[in-house]
């Protein structure tokens, strides 16, 4: 069977690096590409969109079917991980542990046993639960805010330099999962609730294909953005420029959202509970 | 492009793909797509194509990884073949 899959492993190789024969050489300049669409961009970008980054007006504007349908499916993976994985267990473990913060006491509640008052001074733990590094959770919380504002600096700043709804998306997301890293999962669930994922990864695909739709309301083409220039009271080339930002944003809510909800049914095994 | 510098990073997708491949701790071979990711980003901005390197660098060497290492925690950290 080994034998066999390699066989099959090397002919598919083979052919596939016989078929780059007949592509045009690196940077030819008669190959089709570079004779219709890359001269259209490189010279017409700037006065069709006002964009100065080529790569995201290509991909939030000229081509924006295809990122409109790759932010579905990392919604769709995002669906798909939560339906595979999540478990909603409908019975709690008969004793619960919680762990005083200030003292380090941890309680044992049996079952039908009084909670302690939902207040800061309690965290409810697993038996698994080992003690964080106060190094590690400090430099974590120090970096947490710049990792943030960075992650909003690339979707806003997008149109000049590398960088996007996308990036940026899974910088702000990330933040979240070293949140959960560096201290536990509950931490982070707490700042960032399933429901909240649940309800920004559908929320960022919709603005994405709202704004496509407005702009067929308006009467002209499924994501022609220059059609939101009679609601944003600019010129049709400005509203381009402000319709790739809108679009930006609804990929960066949706990346960001399904990105941490992805970890969390990961990490937890779909449980909730403790995290990595 | 610095045709020295492009080569090595090229022998280390290799040996980082083939490692990955191979052995046998899957925790290794996480951290190996990793490296892997990390030296294809690296070659996407050589080649100029800096907005590919930043999904690469962002998306592959950092969350897709993180994933990974989640994914070996929850089941087992040796391969059966």
């Amino acid at each position: 069977m080994k034998i066999i899959g390699l066989i099959i492993a090397v002919l598919t190789g083979a052919l596939l690096i016989y078929g780059t024969v007949d592509f045009p050489g690196w940077a030819d300049p008669a190959s089709p590409a570079s004779t219709h669409l890359s001269p259209h961009f490189i010279e017409k970008t700037m006065e069709e969109t006002s964009v100065p980054n080529i790569v995201t007006a290509v991909l939030a504007d000229y081509r924006s079917y295809d990122t409109m349908f790759e932010t579905t499916v990392i919604f769709s993976g995002g669906v798909v991980c939560f339906i595979l994985l999540r478990i909603f267990r409908r019975k709690e473990p008969e004793d619960r542990l919680y762990r005083h913060v200030l003292t380090g006491a941890t309680i044992r509640v049996k079952e039908g046993g009084k909670i302690p008052p939902d207040s800061d001074d309690f965290e409810r733990i697993d038996t698994l639960w080992t003690p964080h590094d106060l190094i590690i959770k400090t430099v974590c919380r120090l970096l947490i805010p710049f990792i943030q504002l960075f992650g909003l600096y690339v979707i806003a700043h997008g149109h000049h330099s590398p960088g996007g709804g996308f990036q940026g998306g899974v910088i702000l997301g990330a933040s979240i999962m070293l949140l959960a890293i560096s201290q536990d999962l509950r931490t982070a669930v707490q700042r960032m609730r399933e429901k909240v994922d649940a309800l920004l990864s559908p929320t960022g695909v919709f603005i994405y294909a709202g704004t496509g739709a407005l702009c067929l309301l308006l009467g002209l083409n499924f994501m022609d953005y220059s059609a939101l220039a009679s609601v944003l009271y600019v010129d049709p080339v400005t509203a381009r420029s402000h319709g790739i930002l809108i679009v930006e944003i609804g990929v960066g809510v949706a990346v960001m959202a399904t990105i941490i909800w992805i970890y969390n049914n990961l990490s937890s095994a779909g449980k909730y509970d403790e995290g990595l | 492009m610095i045709w020295q510098l492009d080569l090595a990073i090229l022998t280390l997708v290799v040996i980082a793909g083939i490692g990955a491949i191979t052995v046998k701790d899957l925790l290794g071979a996480a951290i190996l797509f990793g490296a892997y990711s990390f030296m294809m980003c690296l070659l996407w901005s050589i080649m100029g194509a800096v907005d590919v390197s930043f999904t690469e660098a962002s998306v592959g060497a950092g969350a897709s990884t993180v994933f990974f290492v989640a994914a070996v925690f929850r089941t087992t950290r040796r391969t059966k073949d």
